[in-house]
């Protein structure tokens, strides 16, 4: 792989190769914790880190990996970094453990992760690897986010908690959205924006 | 009664895929043809009863009582990881025919969050080790009901008209929100809550 301006992963990593919304990696966190913008928030926040210091861990030690068990090495690597999260998310907002349950331990077999230390960080430098990381885990961010900010306005009629589409509509919002009914509509539609806009350049 | 209450919560109404949304790389992968499906379903509902089995003891017996509960992401995904590789080679030495069947199908296995989830909600839950098993055969049964409904679906899907930025996966979501709600309707079936 030639070495390229770090810039360019960072945009790539946000829009053109969005990992959710393109390639389609890691959905299942986005639809399951995508009930509010407030808990998507926290998933992308847990997950830029993971991701961010895995890309940076396996990019240092990538000449000392012997090829034949790269996988397993890459994750024992991420698997620290997310009980290194997990247990911070516990001690410092119970509530919000409370509310991703699970799903912060099952960071560890998102693909994406793995698949940013398979395909980029164990070949390419460490600055890139940064930059390629925190670019990867915007894009997620950005999916993700939405998601929750399009689920939580419709399905309880508030954003961040903050009522913003009257109280008429709070007392009866649709709570199919924030059902697991709602994610999978929301995340097809958002999926079929993204397919028109690309095919339209 | 009380375990086939447990196999039926976890094959219906917190059915892995549409309700707690675990395994969906697999269920979008895998499902654009029935057979395939089958196959997968196969493989799931085999290494998701090891793999259920050989964490609950590396938990009760080994992680919990030495203190060493912080070690438990880091184990149970090395234990799942090598868990696959050792019955694709087992398959391969000793059972061909199921090995051609099953054999593409288990290395992605590996990075399934079914499975992985599967063991982290039995430790979660304290099951016993025979509720453990009946829990894992329910979700296994769960993940293949989902996948095989939707192999069919798309099947029929692909010469359907569809508006072109939704063909392959947006439509599959599309029809996977409408499975989904139907499996809502099993709420409140014999008592049974998310």
């Amino acid at each position: 792989m030639p070495k390229t301006h770090p810039g360019k992963h960072f945009v790539e990593g946000i829009i053109k190769n969005n990992p959710v919304l393109v390639l389609m990696l890691g959905l299942c966190p986005t639809l399951a914790v995508s009930t509010t913008a407030f808990n998507a928030l926290g998933m992308s926040i847990a997950v830029i880190f993971v991701l961010t210091l895995s890309n940076i861990t396996i990019s240092i030690l990538r000449k000392i990996i012997p090829p034949p068990i790269r996988i397993p090495v890459f994750i024992v690597v991420i698997a620290t970094f997310v009980t290194i999260t997990d247990y911070t998310i516990h001690a410092f907002s119970p509530d919000l453990y409370a509310q991703l349950g699970i799903f912060i331990p099952l960071i560890v077999v998102n693909c994406i992760i793995l698949g940013r230390a398979e395909a980029f960080a164990s070949k390419q430098g460490v600055v890139a690897s940064i930059f390629d990381g925190i670019g990867v885990g915007i894009g997620f961010t950005l999916a993700i986010f939405l998601m929750g900010v399009i689920r939580e306005v419709l399905g309880s009629g508030t954003l961040f908690g903050y009522t913003i589409l009257g109280e008429g509509f709070k007392e009866k919002p649709v709570i199919y959205m924030i059902l697991p009914p709602g994610g999978f509509l929301v995340i097809a539609f958002l999926m079929g924006i993204v397919n028109h806009l690309r095919r339209g350049k | 009664m009380k375990l086939f209450l447990i196999f039926l919560s976890a094959f219906l109404v917190n059915n892995i895929v549409l309700m707690r949304f675990l395994g969906l790389c697999p269920w979008l992968g895998v499902s654009k043809k029935t057979s395939s499906a089958v196959g997968m379903s196969m493989a799931v509902l085999f290494v998701m009863l090891m793999a259920s089995w050989i964490t609950w003891g590396i938990f009760n017996f080994l992680l919990f009582p030495l203190k060493l509960v912080y070690l438990r992401t880091l184990t149970f995904i090395l234990v799942i990881a090598s868990l696959v590789q050792l019955v694709e080679m087992v398959f391969r030495k000793f059972l061909p025919t199921l090995y051609s069947a099953l054999g593409i199908y288990l290395p992605l296995i590996t990075t399934n969050c079914a499975i992985l989830g599967t063991t982290f909600i039995v430790i979660d839950s304290n099951y016993s080790f025979l509720n453990t098993s009946i829990f894992a055969i329910g979700t296994a049964c769960g993940f293949g009901l989902a996948i095989i409904l939707i192999a069919g679906i798309r099947e029929r899907l692909t010469i359907a008209p569809i508006p072109d930025a939704f063909k392959d996966a947006p439509i599959a979501f599309v029809t996977a929100s409408l499975m989904s709600l139907a499996f809502l309707g099993f709420i409140g079936f014999l008592g049974l809550s998310i």
